[in-house]
């Protein structure tokens, strides 16, 4: 297997971007990473873009193709993939432009993120975001992701003793970073007063511990990492990429609060870095409601299962904290494309890397994590990188 | 400057309410956040054999009264409605005939969503302007629709506004009209539908907000005013929070757009909505006032106005119809079954 570098990044702004197309969004963060890392368009091997449901959102499949053909490079007969697993599929993207590299058979891989959600009403994106479920035994019953993440606070919470008061916590914490993430979907902060009382989603959870609906694309540009210095002063290494899955639906589950895709993606991840959870320095985690953070930073073995809550508490996750987590604003304040977030979390740990990432830079970053679930944990992918 | 303008006005709003909370309560919904998110409070209900005919009627006779414009001298008349009662025949024809206005008459029926009321004046203040007639009749009103269980049950109201416009004992000068139009579909109804559609949140930001901004902006810019020029400011009103954040991002203040402001107590009038609003400033204004005015129609379009009150308002008799506040005051609380009752909710074929 060979190192693999990140060597360009792109994004464009998270949010409701009406005047802004499907193809309009993944050129632009392609675009950027393409300039960002300083290829050109006849070196690049391949492409992979993650989308999860390009067909009901905007009517489009067959984006593999589309994304390559849009970007200007149909003459180049670049072979261009897409990769799907819910909202995991940018982070199975990046897994695929990774493994492409590892095995020396591409040089140079451009991966893309996007989701244009807004163009349909939010029952629409409520019921194509539950195709993520099992059909047969959630969806079909009327379980939304709302309600599935609601069940498994109300266990954490009768398991654990978290309260309601900490899931409202990660929501504050994750707009206060967010309100310095100039791609954020929303850039305030937000008091707990505010959380609690907002409108009630799925029992304990409320508007504002849940991720929105957004549009936005994400891309970067791979390449082998002997190679990586010709292209760029900084180039952040891919130390680990770990894939897991785990039953579709929730009481299939051995224990509900437990994502035991993160658990063994997660374990895979620290065996090929030849590291443990302690070493890492910050993380991207897969916040869609607050609950999944708490769930996350315990699953990842940042703290003992059952302490994700007392964590917020005792400020280790904040920005200035000792494990900052998701300093971008997560899904939360960030915004969630479902198929781009994947990507864009390996964007927000290479700026990390690379020190570029201005007043939520975090201290003496040296080693980042992302972590993308898809569905209530289903799929996910734990990629970790380093500065060199 | 021309002196067109507006010489007498009249509105008309039904005296039934139904209260924000009692909607919320049918479909298991929160009044109190329902309330605080839409401000509105309540919304006007036009009886049974209420419609958009009817209004118009008594919106322009409210208008004859105060002034003493001869009907018959009356050369054209334009309704805005997104309800005019027939598909084909028109609304300004029954209105024709009912105030005495017929039969030398230049009559159509207008829509554009909630400003086809305003396009009216324009179109009537140019005729008068080609001197092609003495005076125009221009009407915005509507019973507007909403689905049971909308959103847009808590706001769609019924009432409207009719202003005669010409160039003699003008009471308020039209200064200068324009228009900001670009094809957006926010809010729509298919032909033969009996509910609109709409594309929510994207009713916002790129619909109402750009239209209005960009056409408020563009006349304020080609006569070089400023907000604080104006003692009144109107904007379109679907819901109470909208024209507060519009001004506010146009620099206009509370105090000038609160005499305009209905919606709380009265929801939606559609196309009466800004026309109700001019009447109620109308009502209070003293000679030398000017107002602003951006109306917003849905497909997408807004139409401002900047206008100044003349002395000859001081010889309008607006005591012979009855003011907004008196209109507001009038009501009458009915149940959501009576409002159904009211607006053919119980219609089936």
């Amino acid at each position: 297997m060979r190192d693999v570098a990140v060597i360009g990044i792109g994004l464009t702004k998270f949010g409701e971007l009406w005047d802004k197309s499907f193809r309009h969004l993944i050129t632009e963060a392609g675009s950027k990473a393409i300039f960002d890392s300083g290829i050109e368009g006849l070196e690049i091997d391949a492409m992979y873009v993650g989308s999860m449901s390009s067909g009901r959102f905007i009517g489009q499949e067959h984006i593999g193709a589309l994304v390559a053909d849009a970007s200007g490079f149909s003459h180049l007969n670049i072979p261009s993939t897409r990769v799907e697993g819910a909202c995991a599929s940018g982070g199975l993207a990046v897994r695929e432009g990774y493994l492409s590299i590892a095995s020396g058979l591409n040089d140079i891989v451009v991966v893309g993120g996007i989701e244009k959600m807004n163009d349909v009403s939010g029952t629409a994106a409520t019921e194509t975001l539950a195709m993520a479920a099992d059909q047969e035994w959630e969806a079909f019953f009327g379980a939304t992701f709302p309600s599935i993440y609601g069940m498994i606070a109300t266990r954490h919470m009768h398991e654990y003793g978290t309260t309601r008061e900490q899931l409202a916590q990660v929501a504050v914490k994750n707009h206060s970073n967010g309100a310095l993430n100039p791609f954020a979907q929303f850039q305030r902060e937000i008091k707990i007063e505010f959380v609690l009382k907002a409108p009630p989603v799925a029992h304990p959870l409320g508007m504002f511990d849940c991720s929105p609906v957004t549009d936005g694309a994400a891309a970067i540009v791979m390449c082998s990492l002997d190679k990586a210095k010709k292209y760029s002063d900084k180039p952040i290494k891919i130390i680990a990429s770990g894939q897991a899955s785990d039953s579709l639906s929730l009481h299939e589950r051995r224990d509900i609060c437990t994502l035991d895709s993160t658990v063994k993606a997660a374990e895979k991840a620290y065996k090929q870095a030849n590291i443990t959870s302690n070493d890492i320095d910050f993380a991207e985690v897969h916040d869609c409601f607050t609950i999944a953070e708490i769930c996350a930073i315990e699953d990842l073995g940042f703290v003992k299962k059952g302490e994700g809550g007392k964590a917020i508490d005792n400020n280790i996750t904040q920005l200035n904290g000792s494990l900052p987590v998701n300093p971008s604003g997560g899904l939360k304040s960030k915004g969630h494309p479902v198929g781009a977030t994947g990507v864009a979390q390996i964007v927000e740990i290479v700026n990390q890397l690379r020190g570029e990432a201005d007043k939520r830079q975090v201290k003496n970053a040296k080693i980042g994590l992302a972590h993308n679930v898809g569905g209530s944990g289903a799929t996910c992918t734990v990629h970790i990188l380093e500065g060199i | 400057m021309s002196d067109i303008g507006i010489v007498s006005y009249g509105a008309y709003i039904p005296r039934f309410r139904i209260k924000a909370e009692d909607i919320a309560s049918v479909w298991g919904k929160d009044g109190p956040s329902i309330i605080k998110g839409l401000g509105i409070y309540e919304k006007s209900v036009p009886s049974i054999d209420e419609d958009t005919a009817t209004i118009s009627v008594e919106a322009a006779r409210n208008a004859l009264k105060r002034c003493s414009v001869d009907p018959s001298e009356i050369g054209a008349i334009y309704i805005g409605s997104e309800s005019h009662p027939y598909a084909v025949k028109p609304t300004g024809t029954i209105v024709g005939e009912a105030i005495g206005s017929t039969p030398e008459l230049m009559v159509a029926d207008y829509e554009f969503a909630c400003k086809a009321g305003t396009a009216a004046i324009q179109s009537c203040y140019a005729l008068v302007k080609s001197n092609l007639i003495n005076y125009g009749l221009a009407i915005g009103a509507d019973t507007s629709q909403a689905a049971p269980g909308d959103a847009l049950e808590f706001s769609a109201s019924a009432g409207g506004g009719a202003f005669i416009i010409g160039k003699n004992d003008v009471i308020a000068t039209i200064n200068s009209t324009i228009s900001y139009t670009t094809d957006t579909p926010d809010f729509w109804r298919r032909a033969e539908r009996k509910y609109p559609a709409h594309g929510g949140r994207f009713t916002g930001g790129p619909a109402y907000f750009k239209h209005i901004t960009n056409s408020s902006i563009n006349l304020m810019k080609k006569i070089n005013s400023k907000p604080e020029d104006y003692d009144y400011a109107i904007f379109h009103q679907p819901n109470g929070k909208f024209p507060i954040s519009i001004a506010k991002k146009l620099g206009f203040s509370f105090e000038q757009i609160k005499q305009g402001l209905l919606v709380p107590n009265i929801g939606n009038t559609y196309s009466g909505a800004t026309m109700i609003g001019l009447a109620s400033v109308l009502d209070i204004a003293k000679s030398g006032s000017r107002i602003f005015l951006t109306s917003y129609g849905s497909g997408a379009g807004s139409d401002s106005f900047d206008i100044t009150i003349t002395d000859k308002i001081n010889l309008l008799k607006r005591k012979n119809a009855p003011s907004i506040e008196q209109m507001i005051k009038n009501k009458k609380y009915i149940d959501y079954g009576t409002y159904a009752k009211f607006t053919d909710l119980l219609y089936w074929e």
